[in-house]
């Protein structure tokens, strides 16, 4: 009886203590990668290269994902504000939103899935294939070389997704509100115009974008440089990327917005 | 793919994230309109704002003409000193009234400037005099109610 006691707290132990030195060894291998970008920035065609594989080919999730989302907003917004009699607000509903917080999060949760998972298995295979260890054979720095360019492709890509996220989304609103629903054009743009503030609600959701951009960025890069080189230790990291990026990313919208919102 | 065609897409993926970001602040957000340009600073002290906060809007004749900067409660005379900022395109007489309005029945709350007819100027800093305050729906209903019983105490009164 006490022996299992002591093995399940034994067990308890082990699992905090492990996960804290994961903490440890992300947060050096983050400093390490933003040491390290210096060549990334200089030869900025390595960087080009990767924004290509993470910015431009998710474009089409992105923008396909806004048009539905601004949409599904827009009709299920004009449910609930018809019964108010104020259904001309509907711009206002769906700016805001978007804007503010389903831009930035939702772009992240589906960079995550799309892209950071393909960072992860990319690094865990070349770990596997010690395509890593060739190069500091080399006297080439794999950190430098190939995580500090996709870390930056990450972080320049996302609020350029986000804002084509939100813009995305606030058209498909407009589709389903004028042309649907009738509501008329001008009032529409002028109550969203008169209640989105540039600095309040637009900035901030960039800066949220940059946040998310980095961190997702960064649990991809480390779960596949961290991952065991196995087929089965890069199919786990995979998983852990997007089950890691997710809860970060809607964690730290918390933290962001308690900060952002003045009452 | 070579390197000419991948920075053509990522140029045009770039270009077309910085333009949405561009259209977020002109066509949703309000960076066109909220412009107001040099300002100078007006007080008001209101014994109840209601409901009004920091950059509501300041019209007159239904234009917006400033913003509220400021709201802070004034401990000696235990009313809400009011700072607003007024376009200096904008003068206004030393006898305006600013009653704080709300914009439909349950929309924000906004100062609106009636001018009076007085022929000097408010100047930087000056202070409004003439101030009506918030309406609080919870006043209104109260009064309402004690009407209705004075008018009902006058009929039994006239009945008795």
């Amino acid at each position: 009886m006490v022996d299992r006691i002591v093995k399940g707290l034994r067990l308890i132990g082990h699992r905090v203590i492990d996960r804290i030195w994961r903490l440890g060894s992300a947060a050096r291998f983050f400093l390490y990668a933003l040491v390290l970008s210096g060549e990334s920035l200089r030869r900025f065609h390595l960087t080009i290269r990767e924004i290509y594989f993470t910015g431009v080919l998710s474009l089409i999730i992105i923008l396909v994902s806004a048009l539905f989302v601004g949409m599904v907003l827009g009709l299920q917004g004009y449910n609930t504000l018809q019964k108010y009699g104020s259904s001309e607000a509907i711009g206002v509903l769906v700016a805001l939103s978007l804007v503010r917080e389903l831009g930035p999060v939702v772009t992240a949760l589906l960079f995550a899935g799309r892209a950071g998972t393909a960072i992860t298995a990319e690094i865990g295979l070349m770990k596997a294939t010690e395509q890593l260890s060739a190069m500091e054979m080399m006297a080439v720095n794999p950190i430098a070389r190939v995580v500090a360019p996709r870390f930056w492709a990450g972080v320049i890509s996302m609020p350029l997704l986000a804002s084509l996220f939100s813009m995305m989304g606030v058209f498909g609103g407009y589709l389903v509100a004028v042309p649907l629903l009738g509501i008329d054009d001008g009032a529409f743009w002028s109550q969203m115009q008169a209640s989105v503030d540039f600095r309040e609600d637009v900035v901030n959701g960039v800066i949220k974008s940059c946040v998310f951009g980095v961190a997702c960025t960064i649990i991809a890069l480390f779960e596949g440089y961290d991952a065991p080189p196995t087929a089965e230790g890069v199919s786990r990291a995979t998983t852990r990327t997007v089950v890691n990026s997710s809860l970060a990313v809607l964690g730290l919208d918390f933290v962001l917005t308690s900060f952002m919102i003045s009452v | 793919m070579d390197r000419t065609t991948l920075d053509l897409w990522v140029g045009i993926f770039v270009a077309a994230g910085v333009a949405a970001m561009i259209g977020l602040a002109m066509k949703v957000g309000n960076l066109t309109s909220s412009n107001l340009g040099v300002t100078y600073a007006l007080q008001a002290s209101y014994e109840n704002i209601g409901g009004l906060k920091v950059r509501a809007p300041v019209k007159s004749a239904g234009v917006v003409v400033g913003r509220v900067a400021d709201i802070h409660f004034d401990d000696t005379s235990k009313a809400a000193v009011v700072t607003l900022n007024i376009d200096t395109r904008y003068h206004f007489d030393k006898d305006t009234m600013a009653p704080i309005y709300t914009s439909g029945l349950l929309g924000e709350q906004y100062i609106s400037l009636l001018p009076g007819g007085s022929p000097d100027n408010l100047k930087n800093g000056d202070k409004i005099s003439n101030i009506q305050n918030a309406l609080v729906l919870e006043d209104l209903i109260g009064k309402f109610l004690t009407n209705k019983a004075s008018e009902s105490n006058d009929k039994d009164k006239k009945a008795d």
